[in-house]
């Protein structure tokens, strides 16, 4: 599927992220053979076969509920680009 | 044109587990912003989930509780989008395979015309998710402060059929939930600190019509006050905007309990395509039977079959049932309190719907703390039955029990509460009153039977209210017969 | 002694014949030589090199050493080390100081072993030559014009060029391997499961595995026992006994089975490349292993699925890169939605955003069937193959990459041929399974990579039927000029 400015757009608005008007057309293009290349797999009649998630056929495992973990606030908010009073800061979320 | 109301509660329970979901931080209530969120919580780059065993056997607990099959095959999903309060960018929650389907639970609301009448609501579905973080919107020079302690608390969402047809059914079912949560031990309740709260789906269509209007959802309501009112507005909102022509459009909308109204989340409007896909951080959920059987085995018994054998077995009223099983400790408590007296399970009821209820109430306590504990309690009723003392006056004994001065025994024998049951010294009191009073003896003699009441009143005044009130009626109409 | 491998380094350590201060300061001195060239490495932890190195003598007087203790490595850069910067090769983590050890890392230390620095890699391990690195583009030491291979390919350069005697890589769809061939190194990307995840920076989850990265079988054994085992924190970590590697080597291979998928010696595969891995496949038949086709009917499909499923995922474990805990954020956003799509914009490169916009895409509203389900059900096929392909065989054998390295700049253009880059080692990851590539060989100063595929959790046998093979061959003590 070819894919047009506005789903680019679209596409960069759902994943957030900003791009250049002047890389548009460039990334149009790229992404539209990737989507070429992938739509090979419509060769394929999967039709029954049932989807794999995961390469091992395991469960889940559980874990016991304990408090294992400790206030490591100071080390975890030295790498933070912006904190306050122990809190994160982002711009105003508006509700 | 009449109308009708659609309403379909999504509900979240917090478990009340001691560690997170999928990380080992704390779950407790209260701390300092984010300093019970780890690595894990944090959604650091390279940190993974790994299931808490206890959300499983709550989750497992609460299906079993509402006759819903617990799936032995779940999938945890991600659902994609950006907010701060999400630090992953994702929330783990399940999808398509949820944890509890197909489930329900019976409401009873009166039918106007004083009957109780029962009606079933169907629970959809009930899943497993992690809790977000929380936006602290107080001014940081312009910006918004994120707190993290709640990201990764584990909730059990639990969602109903679109079954309910008035605000007041949905608020009977939601506190029917609330009930059972807290009976089986997997939520705390608690609606203040948001343990407890519920998104309703909202929606009228003409009295008649099959097809369901286009609902309006109402996030995060965390009274069962507010739920009715929120509904009841926004009813009345949707009808109205329709009467007048209007359209009622698929939105996600906010109560403010402050104005009483809803208004339309602009912020969350735009068209959310969370991007579902299966967790590959986590792998399928296999739920044992041996696994079910265990959980099964620590079920209590649960509220309506309490409720059931509370009318069979004490031959209450179901009023009074529903009253005295609204929590497992009030349930509890009657039940010690009926088996320590041995008898008399309506008068217990009594009690403890009335002047102990009264109390908790007035000093905003929970039946927990009760400074008169069952046994206490069950020991003044034994006073009464055994003609120790009258109904009457236990009230005060029960009073001076609750302000600290003893039990019942102690009490009775300190202020001289004893009644009198010597059937000569009554005698002595009433022949007294009848000597003094004979205008209104032969008033009484001549038909006026109301005047009965004044020798009763008479001769507790005179014991002060300590006379057998059956000893005494006896005779007195003996003497006054005579 | 930087021509030793770790087995004989581990030798040297245990005879006294040289400390492991002296072996990392000498490693750290070819880094500084020779690292300017190349830009294998993004961060090197010289100081705290020295000091591991320090007590790694001190344990080995107290009587305590094991096999690995003493003996330098060079992480990828997409292993968290607590207090050193953890790039992964990006702009957007440039930043970000990892407050946590990755279990790989833990797992090292704990061995004893002295890490020497982080390496360079495609951004978010998203590339097949290198070239799309925050820090730079790593030169091949076999000849500079050329790509090293990706995304491990800082690891697979330092080793090659002896500025490390081994590092650690993450394979998912082929960043191992393919590295591993065109510089001419051997390198295991285990069972998915294998070796934990905790703490390596997540591309595709489900894909993602980390492996060592060495010049001999031998130490990829050595390596491998170090890096391997159950980790609780980890839900996709198998609990499962980590063999003796080593123990196995020795082992003949007569009788081995040995399948030869026809669609892995087809049309794309360079005829210089195919030439040096059939004389690779003719020293086995010496060696006494027999010679089976076989056929990967959905081979040419591996691609196509790889590009659904890897960016599916990356998009979703791409978010919390969002400019608010850690990592890049951009100057004075106006909004939050400005916070987030320009961090997010400015942070990341050209080739993770396209990754994340077709991920995207393919989970979205109307999209997911035909896409993300699609691959999940190309995927069952795909193992399928592999799954009748070892009812008859022991191992799969064939080319690791369809030619040696390209020169830097070739494909930077064409995301797609870039891409097919990885033809023949998408596949092992999409079912799960074991794959290795060890040196087979040169076209020209080029040196090319003969892949090796096993069952699940096979790893010994691949080891040993490497091992084999180097015994009889000197393809790994070459050494690329300039570097001695």
């Amino acid at each position: 599927m070819a894919l047009e400015r506005k789903d680019v757009e679209n596409i960069a608005h759902l994943a957030r992220l900003a791009i250049s008007e002047a890389d548009i057309p460039e990334y149009a293009r790229n992404l539209s053979s990737i989507l070429a290349l992938v739509e090979q797999m419509s060769a394929v009649d999967t039709a029954g076969v049932a989807p794999m998630a995961h390469p091992l056929d395991a469960v889940q495992r559980l874990r016991e509920d304990q408090v294992t973990e400790t206030d490591q606030r100071e080390h975890f908010q030295a790498i933070a680009p912006a904190v306050e009073a122990g809190l994160y800061l982002v711009p105003k979320v508006i509700e | 044109m009449e109308w009708e109301t659609v309403i379909g509660l999504e509900i979240h329970a917090q478990l009340a587990t001691r560690s997170k979901i999928f990380s080992g931080a704390s779950t407790a209530f209260g701390a300092a912003p984010n300093t019970q969120a780890c690595a894990v919580d944090l959604g650091l780059p390279g940190v993974l989930p790994v299931l808490n065993r206890e959300v499983v056997r709550m989750a497992a607990k609460f299906g079993l509780a509402i006759n819903a099959t617990v799936a032995e095959r779940s999938v945890f999903a991600r659902k994609n989008y950006f907010y701060p309060d999400l630090p992953k960018g994702y929330q783990i929650s399940q999808y398509e395979l949820p944890v509890v389907a197909n489930g329900h639970i019976d409401i009873e609301l009166e039918d106007g015309a004083g009957n109780m009448v029962g009606k079933r609501i169907g629970v959809t579905r009930a899943h497993l998710e992690e809790d977000a973080g929380k936006s602290l919107h107080e001014d940081f020079h312009g910006m918004t402060g994120i707190d993290l302690n709640r990201a990764g608390t584990p909730l059990l969402e639990i969602v109903s059929e679109p079954d309910m047809r008035s605000a007041k059914e949905a608020v009977a079912y939601m506190k029917r939930i609330h009930e059972l949560v807290r009976y089986i031990e997997i939520c705390d309740g608690n609606m203040q600190e948001g343990s407890f709260r519920c998104d309703a789906n909202v929606s009228v269509r003409p009295k008649g019509q099959e097809k369901f209007g286009t609902r309006a959802e109402i996030k995060n309501i965390n009274s069962f006050r507010f739920v009715e009112k929120a509904i009841d507005y926004e009813v009345e909102r949707q009808i109205a905007l329709i009467e007048s022509g209007g359209k009622v459009v698929q939105e996600t909308r906010l109560y403010d309990p402050d104005r009483d109204e809803t208004r339309s989340m602009r912020a969350k409007e735009e068209a959310n395509d969370y991007r579902y896909f299966p967790d590959p951080d986590l792998l399928p959920l296999v739920i044992e039977p041996s696994f079910i059987e265990a959980v099964r085995a620590t079920l209590p018994e649960l509220p309506e079959a309490k409720r059931r054998r509370f009318v069979s077995e004490y031959e209450l009223s179901p009023y009074d049932a529903g009253f005295l099983t609204a929590s497992r400790e009030l349930a509890d408590y009657y039940e010690a309190v009926v088996k320590a007296v041995g008898a008399e399970p309506k008068l217990c009821a009594n009690w403890v719907m009335g002047d102990l209820s009264a109390n908790l109430n007035r000093d905003g306590k929970e039946i927990g703390d009760s400074p008169v504990s069952s046994a206490m309690l069950a020991g003044m009723i034994k006073r009464i039955t055994d003609n120790t003392i009258s109904g009457k006056i236990a009230k005060e004994v029960f009073e001076a029990m609750w302000n600290g001065e003893g039990d019942a025994d102690a009490v009775i024998d300190k202020k001289g509460l004893k009644q009198i049951t010597d059937s000569g010294a009554i005698e002595k009191i009433i022949d007294d009153i009848l000597a003094a009073n004979p205008d209104n003896v032969a008033a009484y003699r001549s038909g006026k039977d109301k005047l009965f009441g004044f020798f009763v009143g008479q001769a507790m005044k005179a014991t002060q209210g300590k006379a057998n009130p059956q000893q005494l009626n006896e005779l007195l109409k003996k003497k006054l017969s005579g | 002694m930087h021509n030793k491998t770790l087995a004989e380094l581990s030798a040297g350590l245990a005879a006294g014949q040289f400390s492991s201060v002296e072996l990392t300061g000498h490693f750290l001195g070819r880094i500084e030589r020779f690292d300017g060239s190349l830009n294998s490495f993004i961060t090197v932890t010289a100081e705290q090199a020295l000091a591991q190195a320090g007590a790694a003598d001190a344990r080995r007087d107290r009587g305590e050493a094991g096999p690995l203790t003493g003996i330098p490595l060079a992480q990828k850069d997409i292993f968290c080390t607590n207090g050193v910067r953890t790039s992964c090769g990006s702009k957007m983590l440039d930043s970000f100081v990892a407050p946590y050890d990755a279990t790989v890392v833990e797992k090292c230390a704990a061995a004893g072993m002295v890490m020497l620095g982080k390496t360079n890699m495609d951004e978010f391990a998203m590339g097949s030559s290198n070239e799309t690195s925050f820090y730079g583009p790593v030169k091949n030491p076999w000849d500079t014009a050329a790509v090293p291979g990706g995304s491990s390919g800082g690891s697979a350069a330092a080793v090659a060029a002896r500025l490390a005697p081994a590092a650690t890589g993450t394979d998912t769809g082929g960043s191992i391997r393919q590295p591993a061939a065109l510089c001419g190194i051997s390198g295991i990307k285990p069972t998915y499961g294998r070796v934990s995840r905790y703490g390596m920076i997540a591309f595709a989850s489900s894909l993602d595995q980390a492996g060592p990265m060495a010049r001999t079988a031998e130490d990829c054994a050595l390596l491998l026992g170090a890096m391997a085992g159950f980790d609780p924190r980890d839900s996709t970590s198998v609990e499962r006994e980590v063999p003796d590697y080593r123990a196995a080597l020795g082992n003949d291979l007569k009788g081995l089975k040995i399948g030869l998928p026809k669609e892995y010696f087809g049309a794309g595969l360079d005829p210089a490349v195919a030439q040096a891995v059939q004389a690779a496949i003719d020293e086995y038949k010496k060696l006494g292993a027999e010679v089976v086709d076989i056929s990967l009917p959905n081979t040419g499909l591996a691609v196509p699925t790889y590009y659904v499923v890897a960016p599916a995922e990356c998009s979703s474990n791409l978010s919390r890169m969002d400019g608010v805990r850690f990592g890049y954020r951009c100057e004075n956003p106006k909004d939050l939605e400005d916070l987030y799509k320009r961090s997010r914009g400015e942070g990341f490169g050209a080739e993770v955003k396209r990754r994340i916009m077709i991920g995207t895409y393919a989970l979205s509203a109307g999209y997911y069937d035909a896409y993300y389900l699609k691959a999940q059900q190309m995927r069952h096929l795909i193992s399928d193959d592999f799954k009748r392909a070892f009812e008859q065989v022991d191992v799969i054998m064939g080319p690791t990459s369809p030619t040696v390295a390209f020169n830097v700049g070739d494909k930077t253009d064409d995301p797609v041929a870039m891409y097919l880059a990885d033809v023949y080692t998408i596949a092992t990851n999409l079912a799960g399974l074991p794959g290795m590539s060890l040196p087979a060989g040169f076209v020209g100063n080029r040196p090319v990579g003969l892949q090796l595929i096993g069952n699940y959790f096979d790893e010994a046998r691949l080891l040993n039927v490497a091992h084999q093979y180097q015994l009889a061959t000197d393809w790994h003590q070459r050494m690329p000029h300039g570097f001695e």
